[in-house]
């Protein structure tokens, strides 16, 4: 008897049903670098293909001309230039090339500025450019123990795009609008998740607020103390996932997973993210959300707030973004230090109107992105 | 001897159907024309019903629908009631718990988890009145009530999950969502809130009985397969004898680990280790948050977990080395 036929017929229709329902796995070779005690199952695994168009996609673009840092500065040569004036203005020039290659190259120029008259405010991108310059001087100037001295760009976020590709803000989604539906913020395939069916509103609670990520008990026995159930542990899963698919890299990356709230058992590279979610949570807290008088409606979510970072914001699938080739190096004078922190009042900004909008004279910082506030103390747990 | 090696059941008995012992008074009658089927009979009896439904199967059955429906129009109602999204995201859709707020509230708002608990209640219902009407069928037949007993350690595994541990806990939203991916990640965040399952010795034993019955079933299964070329699967008329399939099966054990179980003894032990694989498992459940916080750190205490060398020198929690931010 031909016993074969039903065996390769049940194992035909098996590779059809996988091939179906498996779309996306990635096909050998994949790369193993082992970065864990042996036996601990501590790997780092790189899909050849992938790796190979990420390699592609992350390329670092080359400067447009050296600048040369002496003459006259900037600030005296230009009209309303706020943060940049100690710049030279062969620098000055430069920077402003950069940015328009990095965030606005088809748009050019007037995406920010008026050509008739390049001092005028009246754009709001011209505002949040403004700040944003601001927000990468922070981050670069602050969050060291994030960025190291690698730093950001404008670049690292935007690739040429006005808006940065990886952005979230909040959404009810479906389900829960009548008596029926009740779905906890999960239960859907949600891009911000991995497409898993874990917490959607992780990036909100963890990444906006500052709420506890922590879920284990640091006793073997109950105490009573915490009170963190199933239900957290499930939307603190959702982040390392969107962690995790942000970076292309596994849990292992970070932890050791028989115990992964064991620091004395984690990669350096936790300390890393540790920083960095603070670092997230600055930049939308102290940035991002102050800026929601100047957005356009088109600008902002269904619910009305201003788009947000993640961490897929700066990494787009890299674990170092840009394959750790420092941007910052040819741009220290206008992005590796803090010039200006003051902050003008938003609520006040009339787009249209040429200004110049700057900061009520003697006003101080709202803040200056520097770290130590109470919801970065209060997230430390 | 080729005719031997089949993937199907080769002989199907044709004739009148078997209608069954006749039903004490009081009992409803068997349902349904009895009809041989080919294809069930490649697989099993070809025979199929008359089947025997009764109150308690009736009732049953009622309940389980009933919470079959709710579970299915939640998940609907969570996709704002699209046809297309039901059908693609059906595997992620859930009912969730209610949330934590509310404690052991007995009925929570039905927007917020209501409907998990009727659900649940209907459902729980359903598999209890189904577990007395097997019991009570096997007792109408004059069987032991084995079958009954081994679906209470399932049904024990349930309700552990579902609602005596939420019980100790003090909240439902302790318990499982109703939703295929949802469950699952549910027993993953389980696992992982309370310092990883893989240490607790409970687990551990159920996964023993589980791979355990695993390994008897192919053992078994494998075995009066290999002998029914002499008649294996008429097990009693041959224990006794001597050449037969039976004496064969045990002389192939005994000669290969020295040691064989019996025609009856190998049921024994595979009732157990099924029995046992959901109730060790329910047994950890229910130690956990209960009794044991963070079963890593149990092992630690108890010596079960393998030290590891310091190979990440210098790593301290930033949020108590007060390190930068």
């Amino acid at each position: 008897m031909r016993l074969w036929i039903p065996f390769a017929v049940g194992a035909g229709s098996l590779l059809a049903i996988a091939s179906f329902v498996g779309a996306g796995w990635d096909l050998p070779p994949v790369d193993a670098t082992q970065i864990g005690y042996r036996g601990t199952g501590m790997y780092d695994f790189h899909d050849r293909e992938n790796s190979a168009a990420l390699k592609l996609a992350n390329v670092v673009p080359e400067i447009p001309y050296e600048a040369d840092p002496t003459g006259s500065r900037a600030k005296d040569v230009y009209e309303n230039v706020q943060i940049l004036g100690d710049l030279s203005e062969d620098q000055f020039n430069q920077f402003m090339a950069s940015i328009t290659e990095w965030v606005s190259p088809t748009e050019g120029c007037n995406y920010c500025h008026n050509p008739e008259n390049l001092a005028s405010d009246e754009l709001y991108t011209k505002v949040v450019a403004r700040r944003m310059i601001q927000m990468t001087q922070s981050v670069n100037s602050q969050w060291q123990p994030h960025v190291a001295q690698t730093g950001v760009t404008c670049y690292t976020c935007h690739r040429g795009n006005p808006v940065p590709a990886n952005i979230w803000f909040k959404e009810k989604g479906p389900g829960g609008k009548g008596m029926a539906g009740y779905r906890a913020n999960q239960n859907l395939a949600s891009s911000l998740v991995g497409n898993t069916s874990l917490p959607e509103d992780g990036l909100q609670r963890y990444l906006l607020d500052a709420e506890n990520i922590r879920v284990h008990s640091a006793t073997a026995l109950p105490t009573g103390e915490n009170k963190a159930g199933i239900k957290d542990a499930e939307a603190t899963w959702g982040l390392m996932i969107h962690m995790s698919e942000s970076l292309g890299v596994g849990c292992v990356t970070c932890h050791n997973s028989r115990a992964f709230n064991d620091w004395d058992q984690s990669p350096p590279t936790r300390v890393k993210a540790w920083h960095g979610i603070r670092m997230v949570r600055s930049i939308n807290n102290d940035y991002l959300q102050g800026l929601s008088p100047v957005f356009p409606d088109n600008r902002k979510g269904p619910e009305g707030d201003v788009f947000k970072a993640d961490c897929a914001t700066c990494h787009q699938g890299v674990q170092k973004p840009l394959y750790g080739v420092s941007m910052l190096k040819d741009y220290l004078d206008s992005l590796g230090k803090q010039t200006e922190t003051a902050v003008p009042d938003y609520g006040a900004y009339k787009p249209g109107e040429a200004g110049p909008f700057r900061p009520a004279a003697g006003s101080q910082s709202s803040s200056t992105g520097a770290p130590q506030s109470d919801s970065q103390l209060a997230a430390n747990q | 001897m080729n005719e031997y090696q089949n993937i199907f059941t080769s002989v199907q008995l044709r004739g009148h159907p078997e209608y069954g012992i006749p039903l004490p008074a009081g009992d409803s009658e068997r349902m349904g024309e009895p009809f041989f089927d080919h294809l069930m009979g490649r697989i099993g009896n070809a025979q199929i019903g008359p089947i025997y439904l009764g109150f308690l199967g009736s009732v049953s059955i009622a309940f389980g629908a009933l919470a079959f429906v709710i579970i299915g129009l939640n998940m609907w109602a969570s996709v704002d009631w699209n046809p297309i999204q039901f059908v693609r995201q059906l595997f992620w859709l859930a009912l969730e718990p209610p949330p934590a707020k509310y404690g052991l509230k007995i009925l929570p708002p039905l927007s917020e988890g209501g409907w998990w608990l009727i659900a649940g209640f209907f459902l729980t219902t359903s598999v209890l009145l189904w577990w007395l009407r097997m019991y009570r069928r096997a007792r109408q037949l004059g069987m032991g009530t084995h079958v009954s007993w081994a679906f209470a350690s399932a049904i024990f595994l349930f309700l552990s999950l579902g609602f005596i541990r939420p019980l100790l806990m003090g909240s439902w939203s302790e318990a499982v969502p109703f939703g295929i991916f949802p469950h699952l990640d549910w027993t993953a965040a389980f696992s992982i809130r309370y310092g990883n399952l893989y240490y607790n010795p409970f687990h551990c034993l159920s996964i023993v009985f589980l791979y355990g019955s695993v390994l008897l079933f192919a053992m078994h299964g494998a075995t009066i397969l290999a002998v029914s070329r002499y008649g294996g699967e008429r097990e009693i008329e041959q224990i006794t004898d001597r050449g037969t399939a039976s004496e064969r099966a045990a002389l192939f054990w005994r000669w290969t680990m020295g040691f064989n179980a019996t025609m009856e003894s190998v049921h024994r032990w595979a009732w157990w280790f099924a029995v046992l694989t959901p109730l060790t498992g329910a047994i950890g459940i229910l130690l956990t948050g209960t009794v044991v916080d963070n079963w890593y750190l149990w092992g630690m205490k108890h010596g079960i977990v393998a030290p590891l060398p310091d190979i990440f020198p210098g790593v301290v929690d930033p949020a108590i080395s007060g390190g930068g931010q």
